[in-house]
């Protein structure tokens, strides 16, 4: 596949490949994309708006130049300013993370001067570049100051760094993100519109999407990290309604299928830290639309839950064949599983839960 | 007031005049506040005033500052129920005709009072929808003004400017009632406050409506409107 290497997020020649849940391949324009959505269905995003994740700064015990990256987080509270991150040497963006120098030799205890904050190590987590930290201060002036010292992750491929408005989808409301659900930049509101006319319904979860690689095969290795996120009652409510009716649910972008098959659809806040993969039995999520991905990535992993590897190798080939771009702001597959969720069984999905109970029982009635 | 209680409202140019007074009268009414505005100084002052609210350092006329200060307000406010863009500019000041008006001065007027609120609802607007769809509700407040209507002579660039910013809270308002989100635009009157002490030096403050009154007639407003959403 090619690089998309400009920063547009709904480029008017967008390409959609389309796998149906009997395995047909087909190709379509991503502007087509609500052809492919029937009445009843229900299309879900995740909202999370991305954090100006990559601070400059110096490692103050050593006098380095050092690149920190947010990784991930435990909780979306406000309060909760403990966060795991991916720490380079001196350089930049335009040096591919996989060439990018080693941070100096970092202790639990070191502090790191990140513009107007300042951040504590409190470990590092088995790998030289991976620690977890935490900044000092109050909320408000830690946030204020992400906002003005921090900048997006940055991609090596794209030909000019990415600005905040870069990366924030349409829909963005909960800065948690530490990379954007780049999904979500297919959705505008036109399109939003067209659903409403054509009796799809909407909703969305908040998932702070950590970060997608590391450029470290023994760090890649590890994605992802546990990922905090929030589903909103309406939200559960509506996907409760969808499966009564029979339809399907689409999720945009694979962190809702992680929320939401975490979750097992209900309300509430957790954590997901499964990983979604060959065998994981889908409860929820019926469809996914998601990037182009090549099967050395971890979000290929999520397709395998949809549908068998035969399949996969055969829409792998007509990516590869068609020129589709990849990356971020790439063009875009939209996959259906091979069979119903596990959930359309309305008794046995309200029970079959991971989550305290918090039903939603109202919306059957 | 039950439809302030635990409301997550952000309010701009909340360090003085209207903006000052709305931000303590939410805040009396239980809403959870985060205001914007340029000094910090004068945020830091109001935060202390204010305590509880969210002070927020960012100027709505510069693109550079707008997704930094959505950043704030939806890490502060955890979501969005009602943005009221209410920092405005005057355009020139001392106010001239527009024959004599600097471009640069129009030019400020229009980033401050129209592309600044398009810009700042743009990237609210995930926040916005996303608490309509949870049923909370939710309102943009663009404060407008009688010279938005009505030609006054020395008032060109902000009058302009102003009606520019009537017509794009109506379109806003056409285009996204399906979303859920209300738009009011609302002259709030002729007030005893710095930026018409700009452009008026020499009114009399006693023939001026004070700035709490009006306060507390947009907060009623922003009520009706959530009220009207729930009905």
């Amino acid at each position: 596949m090619i690089a998309a290497s400009r920063p547009v997020q709904r480029p008017p020649d967008a390409r959609l490949l389309v796998i149906t849940g009997d395995g047909e391949i087909a190709h379509a324009a991503r502007s087509a994309l609500a052809d492919f959505l029937k009445p009843g269905d229900l299309v879900i995003a995740n909202d999370a708006a991305t954090l100006p994740a990559s601070l400059h700064g110096v490692h103050l015990q050593s006098g380095a130049p050092i690149e920190v990256r947010l990784a991930g987080r435990s909780s979306l509270v406000r309060e909760d300013l403990r966060f795991s991150a991916v720490v380079f040497g001196a350089g930049d963006w335009r040096t591919r993370t996989e060439d990018r120098p080693l941070p100096p030799p970092l202790a639990r205890g070191d502090r790191l001067a990140l513009g107007p904050l300042v951040a504590t190590i409190d470990g590092v987590l088995g790998h030289q570049r991976l620690v977890a930290l935490k900044f000092e201060g109050r909320a408000d002036a830690v946030w204020a100051g992400i906002a003005r010292q921090g900048r997006p992750i940055q991609y090596a491929y794209l030909d000019r760094a990415l600005a905040l408005w870069d990366v924030w989808t349409p829909i963005a409301a909960l800065p948690v993100a530490f990379e954007p659900p780049s999904a979500g930049f297919t959705l505008d509101w036109r399109f939003l519109r067209e659903l409403r006319r054509l009796g799809v319904e909407f909703a969305t979860i908040t998932l702070a999407a950590g970060i997608s690689s590391a450029g470290d095969p023994a760090l890649d290795a590890r994605l992802p990290f546990d990922e905090p996120y929030r589903v909103a009652a309406t939200t559960a409510s509506e996907i409760l309604q969808a499966k009564a009716r029979g339809g399907r649910v689409v999720a945009v972008g694979t962190t809702v299928v992680r929320a939401l098959e975490h979750s097992g659809g209900r309300s509430g806040e957790g954590v997901a830290d499964q990983r979604i993969g060959k065998g994981t039995r889908l409860r929820v999520v019926d469809a996914l639309l998601s990037g182009t991905h090549a099967p050395h990535e971890s979000h290929y992993q999520v397709l395998r839950a949809f549908q068998g590897d035969d399949v996969l190798f055969r829409a792998g080939a007509a990516l590869e064949a068609s020129g589709y771009r990849t990356h971020e702001f790439g063009d875009s597959v939209l996959i259906f599983s091979t069979g119903p969720s596990a959930g359309t069984d309305t008794d046995r999905f309200v029970c079959d839960s991971v989550l305290p109970a918090k039903p939603v029982l109202a919306a059957l009635a | 007031m039950d439809t302030f209680n635990d409301l997550r409202v952000a309010v701009t140019g909340g360090t003085s005049g209207l903006g000052l007074a709305l931000v303590g009268e939410l805040r009396r009414r239980g809403a959870r506040v985060a205001f914007v505005a340029r000094t910090r100084e004068r945020v830091d002052r109001v935060t202390a005033e204010q305590p509880g609210s969210h002070g927020i350092v960012g100027d709505v006329a510069r693109k550079e500052d707008i997704h930094r200060i959505a950043l704030q307000i939806g890490a502060a406010l955890g979501g969005l129920d009602v943005l009221v863009n209410n920092a405005s500019s005057l355009g020139p000041t001392p106010l001239a005709l527009l024959a004599d008006a600097e471009c640069e001065d129009f030019a400020l007027a229009l980033e401050t009072n129209v592309l600044g609120p398009f810009r700042l609802t743009k990237a609210l607007l995930g926040a916005l929808t996303a608490s309509a769809r949870e049923g909370r509700g939710a309102v943009v407040l663009n404060v407008s003004s009688d010279a938005a209507i009505n030609a006054y002579a020395q008032w060109g660039a902000y009058g302009a400017s102003k009606a520019a910013l009537r017509h794009m809270s109506a379109v806003w308002g056409e285009e996204l009632a399906a979303e859920g989100v209300r738009f009011l635009s609302l002259d709030p009157g002729d007030m005893d406050t710095p930026l018409h002490a700009l452009a008026v030096p020499d009114a009399d403050p006693a023939t001026l409506k004070r700035p709490e009154t009006a306060a507390r007639e947009l907060a009623d407003a922003i009520s009706a409107a959530l009220a009207k959403e729930h009905a």
